[in-house]
């Protein structure tokens, strides 16, 4: 008999606003493995973009109503690479060795799990792919690929659906130029950037795109939608996992 | 819409389709090089490892190895010279030549050859010696044409990377041939000749340095155009100008820097020309100049060094690696920086080393991707350091406008911050809002409850984009009552 593991889920606030259901379907593909996850309503922001900004201060303030959120020693699940990258290895900047809640937030940095890493190492999950053959791509986000290194982790994930043909895009190791406040900031530079991952995206077979960030596919979905080249639309990993891994009803 | 230097000069880059597609080209064709030398990933990880060690402690101990280095210099017969300032520098190197022509009349006006070095376009050498009456020609390829088109180098490696074929030869014609061709072989031989004449004229040479030996006094220097050597073994003084921080304690720490050098510069596992220049002429000897110096230059490098993080910076070697993998080079190119050093290692350095003004939105310019971070051969934290500018930067705004206070001393304050009270009251009602959670509740609710009323046009985000549509309730709404 298998017990129920409990985990929290961090959904971050880009899910929170424009992905809810990665959010949902997170949370259900999880129940399917005994895995009870915890949504504590006290979650707000990761602190990032004020961090990112050069504003610490602010963001040491929301970092501490994150590590307020989350009281039992649970892993925390981040729907996200680059929230879990702040939260996981920024957070120790934000709270040196001489901060009164240094400790603290070095515990809660511990606790964070990205979702592809918690679903492939910890869970050391099988899947059981239950849907049409179709090509996919992976957009791996920057945060995930070279911060996190989870980028094997969703490749892996993928790669046991026997349905689905992982397609590479040309330069699919680079940045989609979203980048917080630098693609408000600097809206041509960005702009381009985007382009460039679209037509690359466009020049290949795929019905799905992927990822582990959904701030990156607010970039690129926006700019697929403005080009109007595809319909294509990128979804969060657990959305697209759920879809394919739950048995058909008879 | 583009408000800075950096954006309106990155604005007319991004909108020249061909030197977007020279820039992409070159760079995937250095990644690849780079690629395939580093193809064993726990090769490089140990060579990296060793890389940044060996550049980490020669950094802790800088003050004694440049005393040392002094020490074993003059003992080799080289004279050294401290400058602290660019200007310090340029004034050094005039009076060097000025002595060396003085000694040889019948050899005025001094032809001055130059071999590559980035550290003499941040002290504005050319300028300088230009304004005292003094030529100075550059002979590495890329650099003698930047210098035909009046322009500065657009890569630290590939200076004229930003040129095409029919550009320079448009250039040769005007300055060297008379007669327009393109055949690029061709090109290359009429500016050998050129080059060769002035060579044998030439009574000083100047060049940099990228790595100088403490143990043994030794200046290395790599290159594959052979022009280096000629540079510092035709003319009757050499001068060789460089930063502090290349200094390395002991020849055995050569190998494995050379190595991340080449290898992550141009992709080849080794130069053609490895120069060790060890002193001048000996007694006997047929070639070599007769008299060597150095110029050791600060320009900002010990303010670097004082601060613990920021020191992380020195260990570069100059291999241009992040600029390669830079999205945002790699589309704005190095010339929009309007900064010597341009690309992930220029944001970083310029705020120390430039007075220009846009130097303080450039730690701004990037996705914080990581690409430089990555493949820095020395493992510069460059995604770390280009977030600790910012803060510097924003900071400056803070105890200039909030405290009343002075500008704090170290490290030196970006000029020309245009943070407003407006960005900075935007980020305390952030917080604000995402410390009280029910209050954040309340917010996203509004927006997800009001999204009809969202503006269609959100500023340069929906030039390329549809505008971010929220969904029709929170994931915080979804699960309330579960």
């Amino acid at each position: 008999m298998t017990t129920t593991e409990h985990v929290y889920l961090y959904g971050t606030c880009t899910i929170d606003l424009f992905f809810p259901e990665a959010g949902i379907d997170a949370i259900t593909l999880l129940e399917q493995y005994n895995i009870k996850a915890h949504f504590p309503p006290e979650q707000t922001c990761c602190g990032q973009p004020a961090y990112t900004s050069g504003y610490p201060q602010q963001a040491q303030q929301v970092a501490l109503t994150q590590i307020a959120a989350f009281p039992e020693n649970w892993p925390i699940v981040v729907l996200s690479g680059s929230c879990a990258g702040m939260m996981k290895h920024h957070y120790t900047h934000l709270f040196p060795d001489n901060h009164p809640q240094s400790i603290q937030a070095h515990r809660f940095s511990q606790r964070i799990v990205e979702f592809s890493e918690f679903l492939y190492h910890h869970l050391k999950i099988t899947l059981t792919d239950y849907g049409q053959p179709v090509h996919a791509a992976l957009h791996t986000a920057c945060s995930a690929r070279r911060e996190m290194d989870t980028l094997q982790c969703s490749q892996q994930l993928l790669s046991q659906l026997h349905n689905v043909s992982v397609v590479s895009p040309a330069h699919e190791e680079e940045c989609c130029g979203f980048g917080g406040t630098f693609s408000v900031k600097f809206t041509e530079i960005s702009g381009a950037m985007v382009n460039d991952k679209c037509k690359a995206l466009e020049a290949t077979n795929i019905q799905h795109l992927i990822s582990t960030d959904c701030a990156c596919l607010l970039n690129i979905n926006g700019c697929l939608a403005k080009r109007q080249k595809t319909p294509l639309q990128g979804e969060h990993l657990a959305s697209f996992l759920r879809q394919r891994c739950q048995p058909r009803k008879p | 819409m583009p408000s800075s230097p950096f954006e309106m000069k990155a604005s007319s880059v991004l909108q020249n389709e061909e030197l977007q597609h020279s820039y992409r080209n070159a760079m995937d064709y250095l990644i690849k090089r780079r690629q395939q030398q580093f193809n064993d990933p726990l090769e490089w990880q140990t060579l990296r490892q060793k890389g940044t060690s060996i550049k980490t402690a020669a950094l802790n101990d800088l003050p004694q190895l440049l005393l040392q280095l002094e020490a074993k210099l003059i003992n080799n017969g080289i004279q050294v010279h401290w400058a602290e300032t660019p200007d310090e520098a340029n004034i050094l190197i005039t009076r060097l030549i000025k002595e060396t022509t003085s000694s040889n009349p019948d050899l005025s006006p001094a032809p001055v050859v130059k071999g590559k070095t980035m550290v003499s376009e941040e002290i504005h050498l050319n300028q300088y010696l230009a304004q005292q009456g003094i030529p100075c020609l550059e002979t590495d390829m890329g650099e003698f044409i930047v210098q035909l088109a009046k322009e500065t180098p657009s890569h630290i490696i590939m200076p004229a990377i930003h040129k095409n074929k029919a550009e320079i030869a448009q250039l040769f014609k005007e300055h060297i041939s008379g007669i327009y061709q393109d055949d690029v072989d061709i090109l290359i031989q009429q500016a050998r000749q050129y080059l060769r004449q002035c060579f044998e004229n030439a009574t000083v040479g100047i060049s940099g340095v990228n790595f100088a030996v403490a143990e043994t006094g030794t200046l290395v220097l790599v290159e594959n155009e052979g022009n280096g050597r000629m540079s510092t073994t035709l003319p009757q003084t050499h001068i060789a100008l460089m930063g502090i921080e290349k200094v390395i304690a002991s020849l055995t720490d050569l190998p494995p820097l050379l190595s991340l050098l080449t290898r992550s510069a141009t992709g080849q596992s080794i130069t053609t020309y490895i120069n060790m220049i060890s002193g001048p002429r000996r007694k006997g000897e047929k070639d070599g100049p007769e008299k060597v110096h150095v110029i050791l230059l600060d320009n900002g490098r010990s303010k670097l060094w004082q601060d613990a993080s920021l020191r992380d910076t020195l260990r570069c070697i100059r291999c241009g690696a992040c600029m390669n993998h830079c999205p945002v080079y790699s589309r704005v190119g190095g010339h929009s920086y309007g900064t010597t050093y341009p690309g992930p290692i220029g944001k970083i350095l310029a705020p120390q080393l430039e007075t220009q003004d846009n130097a303080a939105d450039l730690p701004f310019a990037s996705s914080l991707c990581g690409a430089c971070g990555e493949v820095c051969p020395v493992n510069i934290p460059i995604p770390q350091l280009l977030l600790r500018w910012r803060q510097e930067a924003t900071q400056q705004y803070q105890t200039n406008h909030c405290n009343h206070t002075t500008i704090p001393q170290q490290p030196t304050p970006i000029t020309g911050l245009k943070y407003s009270r407006g960005q900075h009251l935007i980020w305390k009602t952030w917080s604000w809002i995402n410390c009280h959670p029910k209050l954040y509740y309340f917010m996203t609710y509004l927006v997800t409850k009001w999204r009809i009323l969202l503006p269609r046009q959100l500023g340069g985000w929906t030039l390329y984009r549809t505008p971010p549509r929220p969904a029709s309730s929170t994931l915080h709404q979804r699960l309330k009552n579960k």
